[in-house]
């Protein structure tokens, strides 16, 4: 359906976006994780015709939408902060889309009706927007936006603004939304847990370009590079140089030397980056490693202790060490390549 | 907020006025009594100058023998008349001002900053002025009819025309600055909201932009009308007693007819109009909110075909619309361009210098009986006494009303009402209340002050609050005493605010014409009154002295302006 072909966009000179590629197929949610300055928003609005692309094409069912401009793409888009007609009620900010396509006035009523049910804002109508809470903005603007049935949505961080509490209650409501009305979406944010709830598929942006593609769950157990592990928080990144002897592949870090098995062609002497994730019994063989540390704090999180080693390495555990004392832990190792 | 001369410090007034958080240079614990008598001067003053003429044409205009059917016929048709030509001064701003609007809120271009300077001048300068430059570009003995149509000059002065073009050139940057900030700040999502939505560019602005500007532009709208409305100089110099508004018809009715309770009923409906607009403004201002959102700016380049017309015509229109008239005057100023007196054998054209030189010579039959450079002399001493007079009397009420209690928040609208009577009111009030006096040269300066007052109050105002208190007592502590501390803290910052206020009531009073046409003896004019006899008599030399006049008018004014604008409070407020 959707279909990015080499989008590259510079900002002041600098590219903020190189090279992306991805689809979207029917029925699907893809979510664009990244920082911020990372160029996602930007991309959502080239795919939405509000900016140009500097090199690349945006196509829909293989037609190049170059020459097509916003008003004329049928996708939706759920800002930021909403950006909802301040001088418009509720229903007439859900109708605008429907009226833009000149639609009777009765079918204009009776879909906005539908649509505000499907947000649970029945009996808002008439309210002004200024006076409403931010949930019920944001629900408001997803209503705005699915009025006109969309072939396609588009989120630009649609929850960034509202508390954890209503940020998970929203998020169920939109993925069962999403699901029920089957459009094809793009989900932009910087927040892993909006991510893992939403996406069937996570692009994973960094400096302009996409560092990892695939469902949550691939994503989050191999993050695929040093940023991405670290920029996910999954397990700890210790740099090492890499050594090989014998047609053996060592890495010497400060946590000990580990014996990685790897796909990476690596130099000797390279400085080689490595993905160290707790494991609760030792590995035999490449995959695995263990540290013997020293505890240097220890940090009651809940149903669990963070300990941090000595060289920085953090572990969480049950039961909680005494600092200073010696402990053993196990992890399994991975090659994240080099640094 | 009337008159064009007052108009110009408006622009420093408002916002800063709340200065909390800061305090006076006298104590909080400062006495009732104490704050009570910094006060007292100037509203003894008021009392005696503004209030006291005021209630004195209140009487007059409410006697019976005034109220006959024949005076309210000729009031009504009157106001009628200011009312038209002010809603269509109003309209015709608005063509010119919203398009403007947009080009400075929307693109970016070469030469931007200088252009919006250039629309802001006129705001600022003395209506004569702005009279003699339209004069020297279109009048009878402008460039325009004496260089391409000397046989058959095209009609300027004393139409209709002529009074719509001066109003729409003063005018245009209060729409440029109200309705393009509104534009400028205005969240640009909203309308990528609605484009994304279906809307193409025409039904985003109808649909979406319109209806967010309702407000700025309501309140641009009716600012303007209220000058339009209020407008006396142009209309008088530019159209002629003929259009008679309600200010023309005031002064004519004073000067001409000697009839001053008709004159009286007239001030009476000019003030009322004055005070229902004034108060619609504020209404409008205070609920004319644009959601507005600290967003870089959206201006940008013109990119398509209809862009770049859009800009290159404006920015064509508006610069020559601008600079013209402008530019013609002190041109005029230099140039013969025909007999000085009807002898047409002995005629040279091209540059001279003796509009100039002549201002010194003190000719017999000419239309006064001093060399016509007295005039600047009296607008000088005029100016003089007025910066005195206002600094003397505002400076201690901006002392306390820079750290407001109770009783400086009852009387500061009261000091601040003047700005909503116009000049020729207050001539006339001073004539009705002091025709004992009407040859006293006191009386313009004292009538300057009152105008003047509240922008000196509204300038000082906010840098003496901008003085914090731990500044002071930082400095007490490192060891300066008493003076020192007053010299090292305070003085920097109220010098730079009294040499503002000082300039503004320097420049009000050398470009006021209201009150100065209605109180100046023949003998003793002011700049801006030998100018529009000048102007009104035959003859190139008296045209040619009158540029002159005008070229030194505008030129003082600029400097002050730019003086002002150089000593301005960084932030202060605009309108």
């Amino acid at each position: 359906m959707l279909e990015l072909a080499g989008i590259s966009k510079d900002y002041e000179g600098k590219p903020l976006l190189a090279d992306v590629s991805f689809t979207v197929a029917a029925d699907e949610t893809v979510c664009l994780l990244g920082a911020s300055g990372s160029g996602k928003s930007t991309l959502l609005r080239i795919i939405a015709g509000l900016e140009l692309p500097d090199a690349g094409q945006v196509l829909w069912n293989g037609a190049d939408l170059a020459s097509t401009p916003p008003h004329a793409r049928d996708f939706g888009l759920v800002f930021q902060d909403y950006a909802l007609f301040p001088h418009l009620t509720v229903f007439e900010n859900a109708a605008f889309g429907l009226r833009m396509r000149n639609l009777p006035k009765d079918k204009i009523n009776l879909r906005v009706a539908e649509v505000l049910e499907l947000v649970n804002l029945s009996g808002f109508e008439k309210r002004k927007v200024t006076d409403l809470s931010g949930g019920e903005q944001q629900r408001v603007a997803l209503a705005r936006a699915l009025a006109p049935r969309p072939r396609l949505l588009m989120f630009d961080e649609p929850l960034g603004a509202l508390d954890r509490a209503l940020k998970d209650e929203l998020l169920n409501e939109l993925r069962a939304i999403l699901h029920r009305t089957q459009i094809p979406a793009i989900y932009v944010t910087h927040d892993q847990e909006e991510a893992i709830a939403i996406a069937d598929r996570v692009l994973l942006l960094h400096d302009g370009r996409i560092v990892r593609q695939g469902t949550p769950a691939e994503v989050w157990s191999s993050p695929g590079s040093a940023w991405a592990a670290r920029f996910l928080g999954v397990g700890n990144v210790v740099i090492g140089v890499g050594k090989i002897q014998v047609g053996r592949f060592q890495v010497e870090t400060e946590c000990g030397i580990f014996e990685p098995c790897c796909e990476h062609h690596h130099a000797d002497r390279e400085r080689v980056a490595l993905l160290l994730k707790q494991h609760p019994f030792p590995l035999r063989g490449g995959a695995g490693g263990e540290v013997r540390a020293r505890v240097e704090d220890v940090l009651f999180q809940r149903e669990r202790f963070k300990v941090t080693l000595r060289g920085g390495l953090v572990v969480y555990l049950t039961e909680a060490p005494k600092i200073g004392e010696e402990i053993s832990v196990a992890f399994a190792v991975e090659c994240l390549g080099h640094d | 907020m009337i008159h064009r001369e007052e108009a110009k410090s408006a622009k420093v007034v408002v916002k800063e006025a709340e200065g909390g958080g800061f305090a006076s240079p006298f104590p909080a614990s400062r006495s009732l009594f104490l704050r009570g008598s910094f006060l007292l001067p100037a509203l003894l003053f008021l009392g005696i100058f503004f209030f006291y003429p005021l209630l004195r044409i209140l009487a007059l205009s409410l006697d019976a023998s005034v109220l006959t059917s024949e005076n309210l016929n000729r009031a009504l048709y009157v106001l009628r008349f200011t009312l038209y030509q002010a809603l269509l001064s109003t309209l015709l701003t608005f063509l010119l001002g919203f398009p403007a609007a947009v080009l400075f809120a929307r693109f970016d271009f070469r030469g931007k900053s200088l252009l919006r300077a250039l629309t802001a001048i006129p705001f600022m300068l003395p209506t004569v002025v702005v009279a003699a430059g339209f004069n020297a570009l279109l009048g009878p003995r402008g460039w325009l009819n004496l260089t391409l149509f000397p046989s058959s000059p095209v009609p300027f002065v004393g139409t209709l025309t002529a009074i719509l073009i001066a109003h729409v050139f003063y005018n245009t940057t209060i729409v440029i600055r109200i309705v393009g900030n509104a534009l400028t700040h205005l969240d640009p999502r909203l309308e990528q909201a609605a484009r994304v939505l279906g809307a193409d560019s025409r039904r985003v602005w109808r649909e979406v932009t319109l209806p967010l500007l309702r407000g700025p532009m309501l309140a641009a709208g009716l600012l303007v009308f209220l000058f339009d409305f209020a407008s006396f100089g142009v209309i008088l110099l530019l159209g002629g007693p003929q259009f008679s508004t309600l200010e023309v018809e005031i002064y004519i009715q004073a000067l001409q007819f000697l009839d001053l309770p008709m004159a009286a009923l007239l001030s009476l409906i000019q003030l009322s109009c004055t005070l229902i607009f004034s108060v619609l403004y504020s209404r409008v201002v205070t609920r004319a909110s644009v959601p507005i959102t600290p967003k870089p700016s959206i201006a940008r380049r013109p990119e398509s075909l209809r862009e770049k017309v859009f800009v290159a015509s404006l920015l064509f229109l508006l610069s020559s619309f601008f600079i013209l008239p402008l530019l013609s005057l002190p041109l005029r100023s230099l140039a013969r361009l025909e007999a000085d007196r009807g002898e047409r054998g002995a005629m040279q054209y091209g540059l001279t210098g003796d509009y100039y030189t002549e201002l010194f010579i003190n000719r017999r039959g000419s239309i006064f009986y001093v060399p016509p450079i007295e005039a600047a002399r009296n607008s000088l001493v005029y100016a003089a006494a007025t910066v005195g007079l206002s600094l003397v009397l505002g400076f201690p009420v901006a002392s306390t009303l820079a750290r407001p209690g109770r009783l400086e928040r009852i009387l500061d609208p009261l000091l601040m009402l003047p700005l909503g009577a116009s000049a020729v009111t207050l001539g006339l009030g001073f004539i009705v209340a002091f025709n004992r006096l009407l040859a006293s040269p006191w009386l313009v300066p004292l009538a300057h002050t009152i105008i003047a007052l509240p922008f000196v109050i509204r300038a000082l105002q906010p840098a003496i609050a901008s003085i914090p208190d731990r500044l002071r007592h930082a400095a007490a502590t490192l060891g300066a005493s008493h003076f020192r501390v007053w010299r090292t803290v305070d003085w920097p910052i109220l010098s730079r605010a009294i040499l503002a206020a000082a300039t503004f009531a320097f420049t009000v009073s050398l470009g006021e014409f209201g009150a100065a046409t209605l109180l100046t003896r023949p003998d003793n004019p002011t700049l801006p009154v030998a100018i529009s006899r000048f102007l009104s008599q035959p003859g190139g030399l008296n045209y040619g002295q009158a540029m002159a006049m005008s070229t030194i008018l505008m030129l003082v004014t600029l400097i002050g302006i730019l003086l002002i604008e150089k000593l301005r409070l960084p932030g202060a407020g605009e309108f």
